[in-house]
Order: structure tokens, then C-alpha cells, then sequence
């Protein structure tokens, strides 16, 4: 037996996967193995020594995820832990790691701001947006990073809007943000940022109690007056919605920008497209393909739940892989392709079941804004450097790419 | 055929409307689908099955 090969053979199996660096798009090759193998949800070994069960199947996904038996507080002695993160998160993503009913009330003081009409209503501000973002990209030099030129503001911006943030505000709330979200920063420079936001938000809530506007603080504001509403659960309603909407929106446009350069057939057949619903189909597309939700969500089962032909025991832990099911091929034909004309309306990159992300509405809009803006207004865009120095991001919770040099 | 939409799972995705705007609306104050017609034929009743295929509360039948 070589020792060496038994090693990484082990490794390999300890999630979170990993992947193959050469194929920077693929999930972890170990993943798509067990879904090809029968073992679709099979037991996977954590770093601390438990082994909770892994779904790798479409099918078996949705129907865990929809499934009433399960728990998402990640304080239940079952809750798959994969790293320090998912504890440390728990603190500031309000209703994310909190089950109904307490969910869905919660849930529901957020999500009017969400229809698809409210979204709509949004698309030429949001076009606005990133229409200048690309005017001052382009006033200045080359090589550029679309991350934190373009990426990174863009939904930072966006989010301002729809939380009520003043204009010349902007830029004290990005620069928190911006050390939250960077990966040099220290733990304890995120620690400050997040409490001066959390502190900044606080007093922008107390402003709009006392002149509320058209926007989701002043929303909230007006809960807090009518006793609905806890000051510090409305404080980090508002740090959810800039974290959800901020890290997974970035990378999207960051990672799909790269995924559609590296396809340029697909690129072209979008940029020479004036149908809407080739945009939409392509968006849905890149959700699918990308999967940037690559580190599994999370669940406790609270009875024996039967999923596929497995039934996992009470108080088990689950990770979903969202990554494995969105590849699936019972599913989606040839589904290691990118296939912009595909419109795989059924893929789970959002989730499924209550938890389903509530900003999806406005992720799918912005995303439609951006990659036929990005690439019509620059038509020579390129990577400013090789792919294989692209630094793509296998160690965070969120895929994506940390710089993404280009020229145009 | 006949749509039910079981209001109390729904989780206000919004996925219904994108699928079947005919068929299905948002309330304004918390997103929770509501129907315009529970009565479909001809091409809404596919576009009711996407809705029901990508709802993620499971809220929607066709009957």
C-alpha cells in the first residue's frame, strides 16, 4: 500500500471537498463521485471527527431541504460544523440559523421589499449604477481589478438604496463592508467594522423612527415604534441583507465574468443578443453552473427523515451539496457544460424549501443588468494576466475569485 | 384544471410570479403569492407546472 496515496485519498474525503484547481468551475471531484456512485447521501468525515451525512443529488437535495423535519439553528448539538465560520456568522445572520415560527415572522417583515414588482421597479436605478461604475472603470488605468472597482460596490450600492442609506453616507457604510468582506483583514479589524456598523445602522434606524423615507429601515423603523420588533433583531435584519446580498452577488459577477470570457462563443451569442429572455436564460445559467454556495448548507434532522433510499436518524447532521445537485445529470443533460441557452429554471443555487434565499428577486435583476452591460460597453475585455494565476477562492464559504485583473 | 395555492407554506420567493404572471401576484406588504385565477387552460396550465416545479415551499397544485 503507498502511504502517500492513502493520505490524499483520506483528504479527499474530509469536507469540505476540495477542488481540482485545474478545472477552477467544477465542484470538488470527490462529490461528483459519490453522486455518480449511488451514494448520493452518504455519511462524510468532518474535521473534528463527526461524520454527518452529505447529499450530492438533486432530487435528495430538494426533498431534504423541503422537508419539515429539519432544524437550521446552528446551536443544536447535531449542526454539522465544517469550520470555525458557521458558529461565528450565527452571531450577526439573524433568521438565517432560526426555524419557524420565529423564521418565517421575521422572514416576512423583509420580504415585501423583495417582489418581483418592488425589484422591477429598481432595474433602471440599478442600471444607473452600474453604468457608472463602468464610466469611472474606464476614465481610469490598465490593468484594472473588476472586483474592487465594479464587483464589489455594485451590490454594496444597491443595497444602500434599498435599506435607506443617505448618499453621503455611502462611503463610511462601504468602508465597513469592504473590511468585513476583505481577506486580509484581521479578525479583529472585521470585529470593529462589524460593531461600527452594526453601531452605524443602530443610529440610521433611530433617524428613520424619527423621519422614515420609502425604504426597508424605515420599514422596520416603523415595526420597532408599533412593537413588533426588537431594536437589535431590526439592527441585524439590516447586517444580513448587506452580508446575503453583498459577498454572493460580488462573486457571481466576478466568478461569471471569468466563466464567460473563458467561453467565448457563449459571450458572444449574449452580446450579440437583443432578447431578454436569452439574458434571463444565460443568468439562470451562470447561477447554475457556478454554484458559488460551495461549502454546503446546513441542517440537523429532528426526526428520522427517509431521503432518497436512506433514512438519516434524528439529530443528525446534513450538508446539502448545492454545487453537486446543480450538476447532476439525471437533472441537467451534459451538465458539466455552460450552456447560456439551457434556462435551467429548476436549479437550487438559491436554495430550496422555507429558507430559500429571499433576495433572489434582486440577485437575478442586477445579475441581468450586469453581464450583457459589462460586456456590450466593453467589447475588448479581457484577463489582464493568465487564468492559472486567477487566485479563485477554494478556502471561503462563498466561491469566487479574490482579484480579477482585466483590460478592455 | 383548478391551481391551489397554499398560502400559509408560501415563503414569498416570488418564483410563481416569474413563472405565471397570469396566474399569480404578490401581496404588497409581505410578498405571500395570491391568485388572480384559479381557473387555467390551454398554455397557463404549463406555466402553472413551472411555478409548481420551482416552488420552494412545495405551495402549489394543480388539479
Amino acid at each position: 500500500m503507498n502511504p502517500a496515496k492513502s493520505e490524499a485519498e483520506t483528504h479527499s474525503q474530509v469536507f469540505p471537498l476540495t477542488r481540482d484547481q485545474r478545472c477552477p468551475f467544477d465542484p470538488p471531484p470527490a462529490g461528483i463521485a459519490r453522486q455518480g456512485s449511488g451514494e448520493r447521501v452518504a455519511r462524510i468525515q468532518l474535521a473534528d471527527g463527526r461524520s454527518p451525512w452529505l447529499i450530492t443529488g438533486y432530487e435528495e437535495a430538494k426533498s431534504l431541504l423541503s422537508s419539515p423535519n429539519t432544524s437550521s439553528d446552528s446551536s443544536h448539538p447535531g449542526y454539522p460544523v465544517a469550520h470555525i465560520a458557521d458558529r461565528q456568522e450565527g452571531a450577526g445572520l439573524s433568521f438565517i440559523l432560526m426555524d419557524d415560527p420565529e423564521h418565517a415572522r421575521l422572514r416576512r417583515m423583509a420580504t415585501g421589499t423583495f417582489t418581483i414588482r418592488r425589484i422591477e421597479a429598481l432595474r433602471p436605478k440599478v442600471q444607473a449604477i452600474v453604468d457608472g461604475l463602468i464610466d469611472e472603470l474606464v476614465a481610469g488605468p490598465q490593468p484594472a481589478d473588476l472586483v474592487e472597482r465594479f464587483a464589489l460596490p455594485l451590490p454594496s450600492l444597491v443595497i444602500c438604496e434599498i435599506l435607506g442609506v443617505p448618499y453621503d453616507e455611502h462611503e463610511l457604510f462601504q468602508t465597513h463592508s469592504r473590511t468585513i468582506v476583505r481577506r486580509g483583514a484581521t479578525p479583529e479589524d472585521q470585529a470593529a467594522a462589524f460593531n461600527a456598523l452594526g453601531q452605524y445602522l443602530a443610529g440610521l434606524l433611530e433617524r428613520k423612527i424619527e423621519d422614515p423615507g420609502e425604504d426597508l429601515l424605515s420599514d422596520l423603523g416603523a415595526r420597532v415604534v408599533a412593537g413588533e420588533l426588537e431594536r437589535g433583531d431590526a439592527v441585524q435584519m439590516g447586517i444580513l441583507l448587506l452580508f446575503a446580498g453583498h459577498e454572493t452577488t460580488a462573486n457571481m459577477i466576478a466568478l461569471g465574468t471569468v466563466a464567460l470570457l473563458q467561453h467565448p462563443d457563449q459571450l458572444e451569442k449574449l452580446r450579440m443578443s437583443e432578447d431578454p429572455a436569452l439574458v434571463g436564460s444565460a443568468v439562470e445559467e451562470l447561477l447554475r453552473y457556478l454554484s458559488i454556495i460551495h461549502d454546503g448548507l446546513k441542517r440537523t434532522v429532528t426526526a428520522d427523515t427517509v431521503v432518497g433510499d436512506v433514512t438519516i436518524p434524528a439529530g443528525e447532521g446534513v450538508i446539502v451539496g448545492l454545487e453537486f445537485a446543480n450538476r447532476d445529470p439525471e437533472v441537467f443533460p451534459e451538465a458539466s457544460e455552460l450552456d447560456l441557452e439551457r434556462n435551467p429554471r429548476n436549479h437550487v443555487a438559491f436554495g430550496f424549501g422555507v429558507h430559500q434565499c429571499l433576495g433572489q428577486p434582486l440577485a437575478r435583476m442586477e445579475l441581468q443588468v450586469v453581464y450583457p452591460t459589462l460586456i456590450r460597453r466593453l467589447p475588448e475585455l479581457r484577463l489582464a494576466v493568465p487564468l492559472e494565476q486567477i487566485r479563485f477562492k477554494h478556502d471561503a464559504v462563498i466561491y469566487g475569485v479574490y482579484e480579477l485583473p482585466i483590460e478592455w | 384544471m383548478k391551481v391551489i395555492l397554499e398560502q400559509e407554506k408560501c415563503v414569498a420567493s416570488g418564483q410563481c410570479v416569474v413563472a405565471a404572471m397570469d396566474v399569480f401576484d404578490q401581496r404588497e406588504d409581505d410578498g405571500i403569492a395570491f391568485l388572480l385565477v384559479d381557473e387555467v387552460e390551454g398554455e397557463d396550465v404549463e406555466q402553472v407546472r413551472q411555478a409548481a416545479g420551482v416552488c420552494p415551499a412545495l405551495a402549489i397544485h394543480l388539479r
